[in-house]
């Protein structure tokens, strides 16, 4: 039997991609190959006083090149340590952990009438969004109009602070349209994700929305306003959480979120967002 | 084994076989390393063990090491119906460690029965069930559920610093220590260790008092109670305030307790604290335990008891012992 086991990674380029906001790109050929849209990795601390691995998301895949793309932001210690890493250092991981985005179901089980993927991020939720768009591509392996044709339209709908924006253009290579929100309005619809969705008149009283899926991935009031909404609108949701991790495999309990009927390992109404997730159907899981 | 030898393939062979003896030679020599030990009549093959809380009931490290390698697989407290558990934030980090207020969530004891001990059991190890509960009864319901299980120990959680009830009313004081462990003793068709919590004034007295109750042996140390403040948000950081602390930095608070106790009691104790390396777990021995639990560190690096294991194989030859047992409670 062969174990899974801590990766070490090379970097292979780092830079900031807006303040605070890091790309980092490692060599890491293991989890390249297994690794899927909206999985996530636990980075491990050089500073061994810093115990715990941070669970970052993967922005994106090279499964032939064998390297994968990290982007988050420092808001730690740890992050900050991971910000300073140059070419040629290592870093300890594990993963890739968690269930990622159902993009095949998506794709195999598609609409003859088409179907429209929304990708929803809010802030540091964005950058798994960019994988899952190319994964949803590459599975389809054409986007386009929705018609008659059973195509997949993709549209990305990013939300931002301001106009400090980041990887909105490389949604536009791989989506069929891309709407931005800013909270200030400096940039696309001013205020949130949702404000954009409803300008976009992708939220409103109109049934006959089954044809019509969201990704979504940020903070917990944004995904929370999601699944009220994915369920006014008949949409289909999944939405990606966060929570503070210890084992990030399922052991510890620590990263549990609320769910709506009992949960078959857990026995309660609490699903683990690292081994179960992060990913979830929306209706499943209380907020 | 360099691939860059340069040289006739003959030449090369000459280079490769000796080192391949050699390699074998230490193979041998490190499995016949004696690491066994015996707690309460129960023959581990090494002395490492999980610590509960840390580990599940072994399903999910599964993919990461051979539990047949590990002396004991303790699991997660289980109760005698499902536990909810605390809200989230359930953890945070700290300087050289961890908080935790999980709360003792768990599937209950018929779920466990059903789907992990039949788990554990498919590897060679030995299965350790710590036990929780609020209320003597729920923790002897549980107990009795065990009896006719194939469980090797139970050990009892009296020492939860996160749930309220969850067993520290009965871990405080002597009286109600040595009164639980005499209920449980009753009730148990297995060898009972008792889980000491150290948030107490005399950890030595506590530990007689588990011993007087009858415990076979003594787990120590659960986690000190500790509390981390987000001064940004101005709060606390755990959802209940509180935690249990846990890591490298509680490791030389752990190994004087169990040194206090092995001078206090004569049966067996068990160490635990902080582990990330053999070292770490040497010093228990040494200090007096006959057998250690390895926490926090599974987190860090998911395959470390076993590479414990083999650390001690090391010293034992190192040391020229002719077993591990030899070194237990030599410090004194």
């Amino acid at each position: 039997m062969k174990y899974r086991k801590k990766q070490q990674a090379a970097v292979i380029s780092q830079k900031e991609l807006v303040s605070g906001i890091y790309d980092l790109q490692l060599s890491v050929p293991d989890i390249a190959a297994q690794a899927r849209a909206g999985q996530f990795v636990s980075l491990y601390c050089a500073d061994k006083s810093r115990l715990l691995p941070r669970p970052v998301s993967l922005a994106g895949i090279g499964r032939e090149e064998g390297t994968i793309r990290l982007i988050y932001r420092v808001s730690g210690a740890g992050t900050e340590e991971f910000s300073r890493l140059q070419p040629g250092d290592t870093l300890e991981l594990l993963g890739p952990l968690g269930n990622g985005f159902p993009v095949e179901t998506i794709t195999g089980s598609r609409e003859e009438t088409g179907t429209r993927v929304f990708l929803i991020g809010g802030g540091i939720g964005i950058p798994p969004l960019l994988e899952t768009a190319k994964a949803l591509k590459d599975s389809v392996g054409v986007t386009g109009c929705t018609d008659g044709t059973g195509r997949i339209q993709i549209t990305a709908v990013l939300g931002y602070r301001d106009s400090s924006t980041f990887l909105s253009r490389e949604f536009n290579t791989v989506c069929d349209h891309v709407l931005i929100a800013s909270e200030d309005g400096s940039i696309g619809t001013k205020g949130t994700v949702l404000d954009a969705l409803r300008e976009a008149g992708e939220i409103s009283e109109r049934p006959g929305r089954k044809n019509t899926v969201w990704f979504a991935c940020g903070p917990t009031p944004m995904l929370r306003a999601l699944k009220t909404c994915a369920e006014e609108n008949g949409i289909s949701c999944w939405l990606s959480l966060e929570e503070r991790m210890a084992c990030g495999v399922g052991a510890c309990l620590a990263c549990v979120c609320r769910t709506a009927d009992t949960d078959e390992h857990s026995q309660v109404k609490n699903r683990r967002i690292c081994k179960d997730g992060p990913v979830f159907r929306a209706e499943e899981i209380e907020l | 084994m360099s691939t860059g030898v340069i040289g006739r393939p003959d030449e090369q062979l000459e280079v490769i076989l000796p080192e391949m003896k050699k390699m074998k030679t230490e193979n041998s020599e490190m499995q016949e390393a004696d690491l066994r030990v015996t707690i309460a009549g129960v023959e581990l093959a090494n002395p490492v063990m999980t610590a509960s809380g840390t580990f599940g009931s072994g399903m999910e490290y599964s993919e990461f090491v051979d539990l047949n390698r590990l002396g004991a697989v303790v699991t997660k407290g289980v109760a005698d119906v499902p536990w909810e558990g605390n809200a989230t934030p359930r953890v945070a980090e700290v300087y050289g460690g961890m908080l935790n207020a999980i709360g003792l969530q768990n599937p209950g004891i018929d779920t466990f029965l059903k789907r992990d001990l039949p788990f554990l059991k498919k590897f060679d190890t030995k299965v350790i069930v710590n036990v929780c509960g609020h209320t003597e009864e729920e923790y002897l319901r549980v107990v009795e559920k065990l009896r006719d299980q194939p469980v090797d120990m139970l050990e009892i959680n009296i020492s939860c610093p996160n749930v309220k009830e969850g067993g520290i009313a009965f871990g405080l004081v002597p009286r109600g220590v040595e009164n639980i462990t005499k209920k449980i003793k009753a009730a148990a068709a297995q060898p009972v260790i008792m889980k000491l919590s150290p948030n107490v004034t005399d950890i030595a007295e506590i530990a007689r008092a588990a011993e007087a109750g009858g415990a076979d042996a003594l787990s120590l140390i659960n986690t000190l109670t500790g509390m981390k403040i987000d001064v940004q948000r101005r709060t606390f950081v755990l959802a209940n305030k509180t935690g249990g602390m846990s890591g490298p930095a509680i490791h030389p608070v752990a190994v004087r307790m169990v040194w206090q106790c092995a001078q206090a009691v004569s049966i067996p104790l068990i160490g635990m604290g902080g582990i990330r390396s053999t070292e770490d777990a040497l010093e228990f021995m040494l200090a007096g335990a006959s057998a250690v639990a390895v926490g926090t560190a599974n987190f860090i690096q998911p395959d470390i008891t076993a590479e414990i294991v083999d650390g001690m194989r090391s010293y034992v030859q190192e040391q020229g012992l002719a077993n591990i047992r030899e070194i237990i409670g030599t410090v004194h």
